[in-house]
């Protein structure tokens, strides 16, 4: 029998430690993962998006031990636990306001690792992963949505199951086989309950295990983007960082205790959120033979909803446009293969812009406008990772996308109008535009030089 | 001298850095692959399971519908496989004005595959002039549109409105016999589901020449 590991505790804990490693994951993820010095406000929304997991998957379990996924008892289970299920009402604002919340958490991180390059090298596969884990809420959301059979969830799902019919020759069939029936119905229901319940969790809990490990492998970047481990102590241990535990566990505390009292003021006083986060169509039973007046996804997915309904027939023409005059400047510019190939596969998507639906070119602008970020580590050129460092010119365009992307949310929430179309096919230009042209004006202008140390001022 | 040689001697153990045997690498390449293909084909049974139940295929029976209880200008929706079927009794002022509305549509003879059976294939889009049967889903994202028979202006329409439909959530509109106007988000046509006139009075919606029930 082989002796048992030398380990530096005792008692039990050298018990546990000879056996699993408990000790030295406790040190390397919290008492001796060092942290950069220097994290603002920015940094407390990834344990934020930890802590409403967390809350999404208890709140989630206690829901499913009252709610029927049956078309004929769904919408009734809802209101049983609203109404007659002893704090029940609780429990479901809290699972519903956490979805919106999640959702705003998980912006802010998005817009932290975009103004502070947190995406850059040697972070690509933590921005990956932490894409993957954006899609992954999407879809968790999306099914989500339609478990309480509320006119809204059905008709939300309704559209979005048509979006597959717009893929050439196999569409129609694949939404049939998506939704299991020729409409949205009771089968369509139980699996969506199926993915929502376990499906997309386990795959967020893997992919979110993934970010984790993944950022402690290269550490953590900071609103310097300067790296912290390229100056050490005598001990090894960055100059500039500082023990996970206890600084920012109690740091995250702050925040923590700031996200509660926003997140229960909501419950309390506010839990459809003016219909932005349960909407008003919603508390109306689901009825396939009568569409609402007005359909809109929950806020969360409107700048994606935008972009869909922005691609007419004539957006497609600019589209086509656009990737013309891409090919002639790929041509002049590019050596080598690339300046076949390039070009060429440009004119094929221009032509099929102009012959394929633009049905289906709206579902590609709206999923590529997702799919885009996956590439954001590939698109940045700039020599400086954080935009304090930037020309000040770019700090106006990652404001206009900003403000773009808000903008494009509220046209998603509305009624269609000519001009509300022509400012969504305007936003979502610039949306493709700020990621497809960033090779180009990522590295143009004059950057300021990056310290060598992190800029930090005691309190 | 590879990995697999048998080494008896405990001092000699086989440095891991030595090539692994190149006889094996044919059958671990063989056993990777049809070990896959049988992978593969686990996933048939559990793919099959998302394609739509006996029961679910056996509610999409067709129906039957008496249409001499139908004055004209007036439309009753029936539900066949779920989906809200229209049964319009045009006036003639209503037929009369289809053919000038051609210039203003996106497909104006229905020539556009998949949503337009033969026989409806002409300038009302149905078997008989007067009766236009469709499937009440708008073609773009699956939305109910709303019918619009008064002519004129009115909100969210154009002023020179000749009576048709308006898609509530993206502002497509279609004319009187279901087609749809250019520039809109709807690509195609309201789909004309399969139908046939049993009698003068009665059809059945769901069966026709190419689909049996």
């Amino acid at each position: 029998m082989a002796d048992e590991k030398s380990v530096e505790t005792t008692g039990l804990l050298g018990w546990i430690d000879r056996r699993f490693p408990l000790t030295s994951t406790y040190k390397a993820h919290l008492s001796e993962y060092y942290a950069p010095k220097n994290f603002n406000f920015w940094y407390f929304f990834g344990s934020l998006a930890l802590l409403v997991l967390v809350l999404q998957i208890v709140t989630g379990i206690f829901l499913v031990m009252h709610y029927k996924p049956d078309a004929q008892y769904a919408f009734q289970s809802v209101e049983y636990i609203m109404r007659e299920v002893p704090g029940g009402w609780f429990i479901r604002y809290m699972h519903s306001t956490g979805a919106s919340m999640f959702f705003v958490v998980v912006y802010l991180h998005m817009t932290r690792a975009l103004i502070y390059g947190s995406y850059r090298k040697p972070r690509e596969l933590v921005w990956i992963f932490g894409v993957g884990i954006f899609l992954c809420l999407m879809a968790e959301a999306f099914f989500g949505y339609l478990l309480p059979w509320g006119q809204m969830s059905f008709w939300g799902a309704q559209v979005i199951v048509n979006l597959f019919s717009a893929i050439p020759f196999i569409g129609p069939e694949l939404s049939i086989w998506i939704r299991g029936d020729y409409v949205v119905s009771d089968a369509t229901l139980n699996r969506f309950f199926a993915f929502h319940v376990i499906a997309i969790p386990l795959v967020l809990l893997g992919l979110v295990a993934a970010h984790v490990i993944a950022l402690h492998e290269v550490g953590s970047n900071n609103p310097d983007g300067v790296d912290i481990k390229a100056k050490k102590d005598k001990h090894g241990r960055p100059l500039d960082g500082i023990p996970f535990h206890p600084f920012y566990t109690v740091h995250d505390i702050l925040g923590v205790t700031g996200f509660f009292i926003i997140f229960m003021a909501i419950i309390f006083f506010a839990p459809e959120m003016g219909g932005y986060f349960l909407e008003f169509n919603n508390f109306l039973p689901a009825d396939p033979l009568k569409t609402p007046l007005h359909i809109a996804p929950v806020w969360y997915f409107t700048p994606f909803y935008s972009m869909l309904r922005a691609t007419t027939d004539d957006f497609t023409w600019v589209l086509a446009g656009a990737s013309v005059l891409a090919a002639i400047v790929m041509f002049f510019k590019t050596k080598g293969l690339a300046k076949l190939i390039v070009p060429v596969v440009l004119i094929v998507v221009a032509v099929l812009l102009r012959t394929i639906d633009a049905k289906f070119w709206g579902v590609v602008a709206m999923g590529g406008s997702v799919v885009l970020l996956f590439f954001l580590p590939w698109l940045d050129y700039s020599p400086v990772k954080s935009i304090r460092y930037r020309p000040d010119w770019h700090k106006v365009l990652y404001g206009i996308f900003f403000v773009n992307f808000i903008v494009l949310g509220y046209l998603g929430t509305q009624a269609p109008t000519d001009i509300f179309n022509l400012m969504s096919q305007i936003g979502t230009l610039i949306y493709l535009a700020f990621f497809l042209l960033m090779p180009v004006w990522s590295r143009l202008g004059t950057f300021k030089p990056v310290p060598d140390r992190v800029t930090f001022h005691a309190h | 001298m590879s990995q697999d040689s048998i080494v008896h001697d405990d001092d000699g153990a086989v440095p891991p850095t030595l090539p692994s045997d190149p006889s094996r690498r044919f059958w671990i390449g063989t056993t990777c692959a049809v070990g896959g293909v049988a992978g593969a084909a686990l996933a048939v049974p559990f793919v099959s399971t998302f394609a739509p139940s006996e029961k679910a295929r056996a509610a999409g029976a067709p129906v039957e519908i008496d249409i001499s209880t139908i004055p004209p200008g007036e439309m009753r929706t029936v539900e066949w496989r779920g989906k809200p079927v229209w049964v319009l009794h045009r006036t003639k002022e209503q037929l009369g004005t289809l053919k000038q509305n051609d210039p203003f549509l996106a497909d104006p003879n229905s020539t556009r595959p998949g949503f337009t059976p033969p026989y409806a294939r002409n300038e009302w889009r149905s078997r008989k002039p007067d009766m236009f049967v469709a499937v009440g889903i708008c073609s773009h994202l699956g939305c109910a549109p709303t019918p619009k028979f008064q002519t004129g202006p009115q909100p969210s329409l154009p002023d020179n409105w000749d009576g048709g439909f308006l898609c509530p959530c993206h502002g497509s509109t279609f004319d009187m016999a279901g087609r749809v106007y250019k520039n809109k988000p709807a690509p195609d046509n309201l789909e004309v589901p399969p139908y046939q006139y049993l009698s003068d009075t009665r059809i059945i919606i769901g069966v026709d020449e190419d689909n049996k029930a």
